[in-house]
This record gives C-alpha cells, sequence and structure tokens, in this order.
C-alpha cells in the first residue's frame, strides 16, 4: 500500500485495531501519534465530520499514553501532581485534568480516572513516564505504564448510547457524562467511560488489546441497523474546534518541549485558569502560579472568537484597531454545524481581556495562485461554540 | 507540649551554633536543637580510651574572623602555623611551610621547583583572596534585583579587572582545572606534586586529575583565621573546644540548647514552617527554622516530598553528597619512631601520597564502589602539641583517610571496617614500622559511621560536594540558595550553604544575617 505502512515494518507501531483500519482507508493518509501510526481521514474527512455530528463514529485512541497510579499515597501523590483538587473526583468518576512544572508552565493536559480510593489511571498525549518517576520520590505509590497494554477507542456521536445497548452492557444509559464503569461484555472486561473530545453525546471504550478487534468487529456487525464510521484525526479536530477543546502542540505547547524560555504558558494564560485550586494545599507550580498571580505576570490570554465571514482565519494574525499586532488564531474553522466562522486565540494582555472592542484579524485566502486579503471583524465568544444538550442528557435519546 | 521560639536551629553543629548566637544577638529567642547527647557535629572531641581525640575535623584553617570578632570566639592554639611534611619511605620527606618548601634529610629539590611551587602557591593565595569576601555574604543571583547583589556583582567584576591583565586571564584559565595539570605545569618532582595535588583533594570526591581540583585549592587558601592565609593550626582541647566556646557563648546570649533532641518533621502549614516534630511527639514552635542538617536530610526527610515541586525535589536527590573520607583515631601508647622525623617534627601535618599516580588508584578503587588498598593519609599528632589531651605518656594519632566511599559495594560491616583499618595502618608501616606496636586503642569511622554518628546523610566532610555546580548561587541547588527554601521561614544554614564546608561559620553567620534582614 501506501510508503506510510512499509514503514509499519520498520519500528512504527500498530495499533490493535489497525487491521480494521488498513482495510477501511482509500485515501492512505496516515501520520505518527506516539510511535503509532493513525489514520489523519479514511474515506473523506467531510463524511467523517458529519458522521461525528449525527451518527456513530469510532477513532482509534489506543496510542494515548496510559498510566496507572495505584498505592497508598496515590491520592495525595495525584493531588500534588496536577492542579485541581483530587480528592474532589469520586471513585467512578473520571476528569479533565492539567499539570505543570515548578514553574507553574503546563507540561501536558488529560484526564484521570478514579476506579478507587487508591487507583488512578492518567490518559495524555505526551510520555510522562520522566516526569512521573520524579514526582514518586516521597510517595508510596506503583506507576505502571498501560500505554501499550490497553486498546482504546473514543466512540462519539448521537447514536453512540444506543449501539452500547445493542452489545449488551446493561445500564449504560445511566452513566452521567465523566461517569466510568467496567461492564462485562462477552466474559470480558469493558470499561465504559463517558468522555469524550467532540463535545458530543460520546464514550470511551477501553479493552485489553486482543479483545480490541472483537469489540471493534461487535460494533461495525450493528451498521445496517444504524450508521456507523471510523473517522481520522481531521474530522476529530473539527469537531474538537466546534466543542472549544485545546489540542497540544497545537493551542499549547509543553514546556518540556519549548527551546525558548519565555514559551511556557501558565494554565491562566490558556484559558485554563479555572483548573487552578490555590486552597487544596500543595501542588506542582503552585508557588510559582501564586507569584504570577499575585505579581500580574501573565502575559498572554486564550480567547474565543466568532469571526465576520466564511473564510477559516487558521493561523491569521490578529490587530488591535487594525494595526497593532497582539497575537494569532491557534485554531480556526468555518463550522458547517454551526453555519458561523469560529477560532481561539493567543492574545497578548490586556487585549481579548480587558479590551474586547476593534479586534480584527488578517485572513490571507488562496485563490487559484491570487491572495485575498480580508480584515475581518472579530466578536469575543463564550466556548464550547457547539453546544447540545444529548452531550449530557441522561439516558442517551436513541434516535 | 508546645513552646513557642522565634528561630529554631536544627543541629548544633559548629554552623548551627554560629548562627543561633548571631539570631540571639539581634534579640531573637532561639533554640537549638541537637539529636545527639552533644553538640558540636564533626567538630568535637570525644573520650576515647581515656584520652581526648578529634573524632572527625582535626585541623583549624578558616574559623572566619568575623565569626571570632562578633561572638567574641576566643580559640586557644596549641600550635599555629603547622608545616605540611610529605611523607617518604627512605625518610627523603620534603616540608612545606607557606610558600615554602624543602628537602628533609637529603631529599633534593630544584630551583626551579621551589620556584614554580611559589607561583602556584602565590597565584592560589592572590586568587583566593579575589574571592574570599563572596565567602562573607550571600552568593549573588544574576537576576533578581537584588541591590546587594548587583553591588557584589559589581564589586567582584572590578576586583577581577583590578587582579591585572596577566592575573585576571590566569585565574580565568585555571578556575576550573585540575590541580595535577596545574602543578605539572610548574614543577617537575613528583613527591612534590603529589603532595600538593592530594592537599587539594581532602574531604572532597575528587582526585588531582579531577576537574575543579584548583577550585577546592583555592577554597581552603580563602581562610585567614589567624591572619595567615591558608595556614593550618591545632587547637588546644581539640576541635571540639571551639565549639563548645560557641556553645558557652550560645548560653550566655540566652539560647535554649537542648541535646538528645532529634527533629523527626518540620512542621509546614500553608506554605509556612510552623515548627518542628521531636521524636518523641514534642511540638515546638517558631516564627522561623534554619536547618544545619544537610539540605537532603532537611528538605526529603524533615520537610517531605509532599511540600515541595517536583523538579526541586528532584535535584535535591541528585545533590553530590557521598562522602569518600574516612577517620581513624588511635590511642598510642608511646610515639611512634618515623623515619626521619624528629619529635618537633611530629606536630606538623603528615601527608602520605608519594605521586599524583598514587591518588588515582587510591580514588579509582573509590569509583566503583571499593575502598582504596593504599589509601592517601592526612596525619596529625595533636598530643605532641598538646599535652592537656592525653596523660600517663598516651599520644592521640588522627588520620584522614582517602578515599572509602560511603556506598560500599561490598557494605559496610564490622569487617569491612576492620580491612579499611588494616589498610590504613599497613601504608602507615611503611613509615613508622613500630605504629602497630603503639597502639592501645582504635576508632575507624568509614563515611557510613561518620553519616550515622552525625546524622549527616552522605557522611561528606563538606555536606554537599564541593564543585562549582553546587557552588555560589547554586550551592546547594538551584532554587535553594541564598540560605532561603521554597518553604516560607525555612533557611538553611549548614555547610550545603554558601560557600561551604569546613569549619569556617560562615554559613551559620550569613543565614543568620540573612533571616534577620527578611524579618518583617
Amino acid at each position: 500500500m501506501s510508503i506510510a505502512i512499509e514503514r509499519s515494518k520498520l519500528g512504527i507501531k500498530e495499533t490493535p485495531f489497525f487491521p480494521r483500519l488498513k482495510e477501511l482507508s482509500t485515501t492512505a493518509h496516515w501520520e505518527h501519534w506516539g510511535g503509532y501510526l493513525s489514520p489523519s481521514e479514511l474515506e473523506s474527512l467531510e463524511l467523517e465530520y458529519f458522521a461525528i455530528r449525527s451518527n456513530a463514529t469510532v477513532f482509534d485512541i489506543s496510542p494515548m499514553c496510559k498510566y496507572r497510579i495505584q498505592g497508598p499515597d496515590a491520592e495525595k501523590f495525584m493531588n500534588r501532581l496536577i492542579t485541581r483538587d483530587v480528592r474532589k473526583v469520586k471513585s467512578g468518576r473520571v476528569s479533565y485534568v492539567v499539570w505543570c512544572n515548578d514553574e507553574g508552565h503546563l507540561l501536558d493536559d488529560g484526564t484521570i480516572f478514579r476506579f478507587g480510593d487508591d487507583d488512578f489511571r492518567l490518559c495524555c498525549q505526551e510520555r510522562q513516564w520522566d516526569w512521573l518517576i520524579s514526582a514518586k520520590l516521597g510517595f508510596d505509590v506503583q506507576i505502571t505504564e498501560e500505554t501499550d497494554e490497553i486498546a482504546a477507542i473514543q466512540f462519539q456521536g448521537p447514536t453512540t448510547c444506543w449501539f452500547l445497548k445493542q452489545l449488551g452492557l446493561e445500564g449504560v444509559e445511566n452513566l452521567k457524562t465523566f461517569d466510568l464503569k467496567y461492564f462485562d461484555w462477552n466474559g470480558n472486561q469493558l470499561l465504559v467511560s463517558r468522555t469524550g473530545f467532540t463535545g458530543d453525546l460520546g464514550y470511551e471504550l477501553w479493552i485489553e488489546n486482543k479483545k480490541a478487534l472483537d469489540l471493534w468487529d461487535a460494533l461495525f456487525a450493528l451498521k445496517d441497523e444504524r450508521h456507523i464510521r471510523a473517522i481520522g484525526s481531521g474530522a476529530l479536530n473539527l469537531a474538537r474546534i466546534e466543542a472549544g477543546f485545546l489540542a497540544p502542540h497545537v493551542d499549547f505547547l509543553s514546556a518540556d518541549h519549548v527551546i525558548r524560555s519565555t514559551r511556557g504558558r501558565t494554565p491562566f494564560e490558556i484559558g485554563l485558569g479555572w483548573q487552578v485550586d490555590f486552597n487544596k494545599g500543595q501542588f506542582n507550580g503552585r508557588r510559582a502560579l501564586l507569584k504570577s498571580q499575585k505579581d500580574k505576570t501573565d502575559r498572554y490570554c486564550f480567547v474565543g472568537f466568532e469571526i465576520d465571514g466564511n473564510k477559516p482565519a487558521d493561523h491569521s494574525l490578529i490587530y488591535y484597531k487594525k494595526k497593532q499586532e497582539i497575537g494569532h488564531f491557534t485554531s480556526a474553522m468555518w463550522s458547517p454545524t454551526l453555519k458561523m466562522n469560529i477560532g481561539m486565540a493567543l492574545l497578548k494582555l490586556p487585549y481579548g481581556d480587558s479590551v474586547q472592542e476593534e479586534l480584527w484579524t488578517e485572513i490571507y485566502t488562496e485563490k487559484e495562485l491570487k491572495y485575498d486579503v480580508t480584515m475581518a471583524k472579530l466578536k469575543v465568544t463564550d466556548r464550547p461554540f457547539f453546544r447540545n444538550k444529548r452531550r449530557t442528557a441522561t439516558p442517551p435519546a436513541d434516535f | 507540649m508546645t513552646k513557642k521560639y522565634d528561630s529554631i536551629v536544627i543541629g548544633g553543629g559548629h554552623n548551627g551554633l554560629v548562627c543561633a548566637a548571631y539570631l540571639a544577638k539581634a534579640g531573637q529567642k532561639v533554640i537549638v536543637l541537637e539529636a545527639n547527647e552533644k553538640v558540636g557535629g564533626m567538630a568535637i572531641t570525644s573520650e576515647l580510651g581515656g584520652v581526648k581525640v578529634p573524632t572527625v575535623a582535626h585541623i583549624a584553617r578558616a574559623v572566619h574572623p568575623k565569626v571570632i570578632k562578633d561572638l567574641g570566639l576566643n580559640i586557644e592554639i596549641a600550635k599555629a602555623n603547622i608545616p605540611m611534611i610529605a611523607l617518604n619511605t627512605d625518610g627523603q620527606h620534603l616540608k612545606f611551610k607557606g610558600d615554602q618548601v624543602s628537602g628533609m634529610n637529603g631529599a633534593i629539590v630544584s630551583a626551579e621547583d621551589i620556584k614554580g611551587y611559589k607561583s602556584v602557591h602565590r597565584n592560589l593565595q592572590r586568587f583566593a583572596k579575589f574571592l574570599s569576601p563572596m565567602m562573607e555574604a550571600k552568593a549573588p543571583k544574576l537576576k533578581n534585583r537584588d541591590r546587594e547583589d548587583t553591588w557584589n556583582l559589581i564589586k567582584l567584576g572590578v576586583k577581577l579587572r583590578l587582579l591585572g591583565k596577566q592575573d585576571m586571564q590566569e585565574f580565568l584559565r585555571i578556575a576550573l582545572l585540575n590541580i595535577g595539570d596545574l602543578l605539572e605545569d610548574n614543577i617537575d618532582n613528583k613527591q612534590l606534586i603529589g603532595a600538593a595535588a592530594m592537599d587539594a583533594c581532602w574531604g572532597t570526591h575528587l582526585a588531582p586529575r579531577s576537574p575543579g581540583s584548583v577550585l577546592t585549592a583555592m577554597y581552603r587558601e580563602t581562610g585567614d583565621m589567624k591572619g595567615t592565609r591558608g595556614a593550618a593550626h591545632i587547637v588546644k582541647g581539640g576541635m571540639g573546644n571551639i565549639t563548645d566556646k560557641l556553645l558557652k557563648i550560645c548560653t550566655d546570649l540566652g539560647v535554649n540548647v537542648q541535646t538528645n533532641a532529634k527533629v523527626s518533621k518540620i512542621v509546614v502549614e500553608d506554605d509556612c514552617v510552623k515548627g518542628v516534630e521531636l521524636d518523641g511527639g514534642e511540638i515546638i514552635t517558631a516564627e522561623n527554622i534554619s536547618s544545619n542538617a544537610d539540605p537532603r536530610r532537611t528538605m526529603l526527610d524533615m520537610v517531605g516530598a509532599e511540600h515541595l515541586d517536583i523538579n526541586f525535589t528532584r535535584r535535591i536527590n541528585n545533590i553530590r553528597d557521598k562522602g569518600d573520607t574516612a577517620k581513624v583515631n588511635l590511642v598510642l601508647d608511646r610515639l611512634p619512631s618515623f623515619k626521619g622525623l624528629s619529635e618537633e617534627d611530629l606536630k606538623a601535618r603528615l601527608l602520605v601520597c608519594p605521586d599524583i599516580l598514587y591518588a588515582e588508584h587510591a580514588f579509582n578503587h573509590c569509583k566503583y564502589g571499593e575502598m582504596a588498598a593504599k589509601p592517601a593519609l592526612e596525619i596529625t599528632i595533636p598530643s605532641v602539641s598538646d599535652s592537656s589531651l592525653v596523660n600517663d605518656g598516651k599520644h592521640v594519632m588522627s588520620i584522614v583517610a582517602q578515599y572509602a566511599p560511603y556506598k560500599l559495594k561490598a557494605g559496610w560491616s564490622e569487617d569491612t571496617r576492620n580491612q579499611l583499618f588494616e589498610n590504613v595502618i599497613k601504608v602507615l608501616e611503611q613509615y613508622a614500622p613500630d605504629i602497630r606496636e603503639c597502639i592501645d586503642v582504635s576508632e575507624t569511622l568509614s563515611p557510613a559511621d561518620i553519616a550515622k554518628r552525625f546524622n549527616n546523610s552522605g557522611g561528606h566532610w563538606h555536606h554537599v560536594e564541593m564543585q562549582v555546580d553546587q557552588m555560589l548561587m547554586n550551592r546547594p541547588i538551584h532554587g535553594a540558595a541564598q540560605y532561603n527554601t521554597p518553604i516560607e521561614g525555612l533557611y538553611l544554614c549548614g555547610a550545603g550553604a554558601h560557600p561551604g564546608g569546613n569549619v569556617t561559620g560562615v554559613p551559620g553567620m550569613n543565614a543568620a544575617k540573612r533571616i534577620l534582614s527578611q524579618k518583617k
């Protein structure tokens, strides 16, 4: 097939779902994700995007980094690692979290799964083994890397609950957003969490590697009753922008990856200040963040915009009074569902914060080897851009 | 039971006592908590076989004149400015005094080598003098907008320029060099080079060819406690006399000094120190705590990682603080007869390191977790200068032996300790053949023993290895410099803080000044 697949023999790993993805891929658009081959698009970006909003979609998230943290000090350990108060995350719940280095600069975001009083899983984009091992000093916990042991899919779309019920997962419809539960499925432990990256109704399904294809086949066996489609990262990215989620490497960089010392960002600078709980006691970066709040040293803010017109503004520069450059869009798109031109931007303070008027973006559009330049007016908009009741409705409708 | 103080000093080593005295002088209510039954840390005089021995430290070089003056510390010297004699098996020793070197019993030192040594010595002293003002203040940070720091940096820059072009260049050339290269550039005599090179390496994880050994040589020369820079003195009553006097100064100033009071925990609330918890569960509260314990013990054992940031604890955990220096103390029935040395000569500091290769071989063992089969030795016999230590014609011999690693591959036990003792005596027998017959009682302290006895993490002389990456504003680590720690109200006042080890009192003095200057 394509060159990329040849490379898999040279060391790029195949996820447990790869045999099915390979069969479905007609465009051969692949990318690398954490050492694995992952589809950017399987058949058609447009069809895959619309399936997220109207049917059921399967995105293979097996390459996601997964770490198990267990032991008597697990809660203390997690609470010191991340900026939120882990004590408020009950057993059987998932929570979106971020964590910082000693300077209070973001290292990564992810989710924690709480299985019990002293049993957690951390899921994230970047490898964290080194950081977790450093963090372990002085804590009675065992840390296990589970990335290669557990296969996972993000199962998103309005009809996903119907599919899970067909699989015989009794009571799956009662899962609230951010709930997690183990189900007995054909004698296997299938972990279902009502989480996702699309802002839509959806679940994430976690199963041991060797049962991965059985799960896939069981879902796709229902394809004649309800439409189900495997998707690539391109479609998912559109849905996540509509949902207003940040993507690592796109909207922020891990402080561990930046070379320039000024490129680290505090959670406050990328709109994640709500994640920081100063009242819970010590957590990593707390002193630095307290100081940055006290001395008002934050230099940036992260803002959602509605953009005039219909030209996608990705990477466009933003100006104050059409003159002074104050930032740029890190993610932007024309939203087919909202029929709205939207984007998220990193701006120099105070623009986007106390100064929200007279903000413009300069969009370059190529039209057959000729560039058109448009100055489009911006309006600060709350995120998520896309809101739908079905995301949180319990039990979800069958459609 | 809870008691309230302005300041708690954890550890009654000399720096802890100095710090406590300065704080009490400024009007603070201070308590010193010492885990052992006696204060003094590694600068104590203990009873062994009915006589007094300098258990670890045996030479005073660098108690800072400011400490002496400010605290009225009267150090009685039994023998000032003792020479160093580099021993040779055939009795042809070399004698060093200041910048002079001479041969004994027919040993030949060429005029060029005498000149070469003089020039190296002169430079080391000159540069040590240039560096010494840096010791008296907190190490300046480059970017913290502190006026004192900026001023100190400017002064340092000006002084460096005032050394003159040639000396400035020479300083910058040799500052990070190894002492072996520096000496070999100027001197041919192998015995001379060996002794002078080893003398830069005592108490460190360095051998003559290790980079940074010139810096430790300069650091040694910064002391000028009795007006002679770099001179070594035998203290009357042993090194414990200094700490006994410091104890007296402290109690006179109203400091409450508690012994057998081991701190198990530093109590932290909302990022500030609240007090300490003792082994027995007693809580003592205070505004400030200064810890004379080493940084690892202070931050990881007493404070605990849960109160600290991850990279900070990682750096603390990676501090190089494993000692390589063992101590053998001998109570002798009579003076041994050293080949070619008179009784007067025994007042000197005796050195066993015939040449650089000898030291490097000894160090090689250590690198791989073994003790040196033939250790390099620094020997004093303080009882020759100070008869008050002994009675019945007995004598005390104090031997510093390098290299013996804190983490011995075979583990430290009675057997390995005996092995170390044997290795030392076998070496010594080549210079004093009757040494074995003279021994009445002996005591062997491996770095692990020193660590255990003095509650000092790696059993290291300087608490934290004296190397450029762990010095100045990076001592003990980035994030805990200038005596501060991330925890408000918690300070470091021991050898692990700037400027470092040796019996100087400077970390204690500087820490106290820092505490007082930051008091709201």
